[in-house]
């Protein structure tokens, strides 16, 4: 039976979340800024049209957009996370073949469906997620995933389709529309290996996809060849149902304000160190080595500029946040330098085993030990109460340096005191 | 119960007499889950004591207790969808016990709570302050109570739809029905399937 495909993709997404519980800003330019409202991350149709770019500094752009009436939204993530998962759960009444591939895309093996309704059938999984979530998708259908990416950005371009295209019905314009569609766009073509192929007189997707392969294996690498062939339909790339596991973690913020003392830094670093410890401990893995990095802002090439880092390796891998803690400041305490106003730090938690093949030392300590269900505990406390809600002193309570949320929408959908309210 | 040589086994009159144990009854030991432990040894403690109080109850009567257990989320039923996700330490319990979230939302993913905010819906038993539980993937048929997005602003009001007009219908007599026309903004945002007031 030929494989049938579908991505779905979230149209801007992180504006879609926001529009739903603010329909009076339906049809105004919005935009939504990265962590610590940085640079812009999403755009609603109307502020694109306005020729505002993606990942345009803020505080670059803010004059310019504010005099256009444009609305700006600190990053939400609780909303945002709430709002995939029930786009996802959605899709799943669907077919329980789903491989959740970001926060706002997801392929659906389709395989077996009537081809002639595929149409008709993306259609009805738009209309359900829209009427059930507020956010609009596109799909696009096709036999392999890199096609169907193709389908899915042709579909999104065009009003005309609805949002929904089976690339298997347009087969006779196949060829046109990858000539339209610039190599670098093509789903696994990276920046480097655009420039690369673009000297080699291959610029869009026809070209690439009627490359020889066997030079694309010589001059690239098999990953690329598997592009070239998935494009002309032969299925290379299987659907992912479990995540792969993480072989590093890392936690990093710019800070709200600059920081200048050591005692900011290490509350910092010891907040990144517990959320990246709880989140390695959640995918059951342990850390054989702990990064920390600091660095003063790029942006401003007037002041002392300074970055460091320190790989702290560890004795035997570890996922106990007091333990790391302790190592992450060490780390800390051989690169930090008086002076200089730092604007980042950072924890990077490498090369992680599974937690249940961890090899044990020959003369473990008795803490060792008791640190396991000590974790388990503060995790399910976390878990159940709210991050943060118990935790290592070092972390401190003041937290001066946390990011810039000038913007920030209520937690609609995760905290009661945030409800979206109706009135009279 | 004596074996053939005439060693060991049931000697009469050794023992505790019948009866004579904390009941004051004749006994039998069973398996019981530790999970029901704590409720058994309370009802035990209770028939020691005297109180017939348990056994009074009607036959056949199922005991269901609500889930102290149960996880503490808006709309839980996303916190088990994360693969690498915990979990819950509910989930050995779920038998048998009552889920507010089962009764009150058929369609999680489509969910979602809304704060009422004024008067007009008061005798429809929607007070301010109170909850909404509102569907969005449920079908606004005429004389549904919806929340509704009329001109940028989320409202809560009954639909009324008859020869082709729409209307937001109050339940207050202080307030009019408001006709929706060509030139409102009017987006329907949900079905209220459920209104969750505190006393």
């Amino acid at each position: 039976m030929p494989r049938v495909l579908a991505l779905v993709d979230c149209n801007n997404f992180y504006a879609s979340c926001e529009l739903v519980f603010a329909p009076k800003l339906e049809g105004h330019p919005i935009v939504v800024l990265s962590n610590n409202d940085g640079c812009i991350v999403a755009r609603n149709s109307e502020s694109k049209k306005l020729g505002i770019p993606l990942g345009a500094p803020w505080h670059k752009v803010k004059k310019t957009t504010r005099r256009h009436g444009v609305q700006a939204f600190s990053s939400n993530s609780a909303l945002y996370g709430d709002m995939s998962a029930r786009v996802m759960n959605i899709l799943t009444s669907f077919t329980p073949t789903i491989e959740i591939y970001s926060i706002d895309e997801a392929f659906m093996d389709l395989t077996g469906a009537p081809v002639n309704s595929l149409t008709e059938y993306g259609r009805r999984i738009c209309q359900t997620v829209h009427q059930g979530t507020g956010i609009p998708v596109s799909v696009g259908i096709a036999s392999t995933k890199t096609l169907a990416k193709v389908a899915n950005r042709i579909a999104k371009k065009n009003p005309e389709t609805g949002g929904v295209l089976n690339l298997e019905k347009v087969k006779l314009h196949l060829d046109s529309l990858l000539t339209q569609i610039s190599v670098g766009d093509i789903w696994g073509v990276g920046r480097r290996w655009s420039k690369k192929l673009h000297s080699a007189g291959i610029t869009n997707g026809r070209e690439l996809r009627d490359a020889d392969t066997r030079w694309i294996r010589n001059q690239f690498n098999v990953v690329l060849e598997r592009t070239v062939l998935e494009l002309r339909g032969q299925p290379c790339i299987e659907l992912e149902f479990a995540p792969p596991k993480k072989q590093t973690i890392m936690c990093s913020r710019s800070f709200g304000n600059r920081i200048t003392h050591q005692d900011a830094l290490r509350e910092a670093v010891c907040n990144y160190t517990t959320i990246a410890t709880a989140k390695m401990r959640k995918q059951k893995s342990c850390t054989q080595a702990v990064t920390v990095f600091i660095q003063t802002s790029l942006l401003n090439k007037k002041e002392p500029q300074y970055s460091n880092s320190c790989t702290v390796p560890l004795g035997k891998p570890c996922n106990d946040t007091g333990e790391l803690i302790h190592h992450a400041l060490g780390g800390l305490n051989s690169i930090y330098k008086p002076g200089f106003r730092y604007a980042r730090a950072g924890v990077i938690l490498l090369d992680l085993v599974p937690q249940d093949v961890e090899q044990g030392t020959l003369f473990p300590s008795t803490e060792e030990y008791a640190s396991s269900p000590l974790m388990n505990t503060l995790d399910d406390i976390n878990q159940k109460h709210g991050r943060g809600k118990l935790r290592f002193a070092a972390e401190g309570f003041a937290h001066k340096w946390q990011m810039k949320q000038n913007h920030k929408s209520p937690a609609y959908t995760t905290k009661w005191d945030e409800l979206p309210k109706a009135g009279d | 119960m004596v074996n053939k040589r005439g060693h060991g086994g049931h000697r009469p009159g050794a023992g505790r007499p019948e009866g004579t144990g904390k009941f004051g009854e004749k006994t039998k030991p069973i398996r019981v889950p530790n999970s029901l432990l704590p409720q058994i040894t309370e009802i035990l403690d209770a028939h020691k004591a005297g109180s017939k109080k348990i056994f009074m109850m009607p036959q056949n009567a199922e005991i269901m207790l609500p889930d102290e257990n149960a996880e503490h989320s808006g709309v839980p039923f996303f916190s088990n969808m994360v693969a690498a996700g915990f979990p819950s330490p509910a989930d050995d319990h779920m038998d048998d016990r009552l889920d507010l979230n089962e009764y009150l939302v058929s369609h999680p993913a489509a969910t979602f709570f809304v704060r009422v905010q004024g008067l007009s819906m008061i005798n429809a038993g929607i007070q301010p302050d109170d909850i909404l539980v509102v569907d969005r993937s449920m079908d606004p048929a005429h004389g549904k109570v919806i929340v509704a997005a009329l001109d940028g602003d989320l409202t809560v009001k009954r639909i009324s739809k008859q020869n082709g007009q729409i209307t937001l219908m109050p339940e207050n007599d202080d307030y009019d029905p408001i006709e929706i026309t060509a030139e409102m903004s009017f987006i329907i945002w949900g079905v209220v399937t459920s209104v969750i007031h505190k006393v």
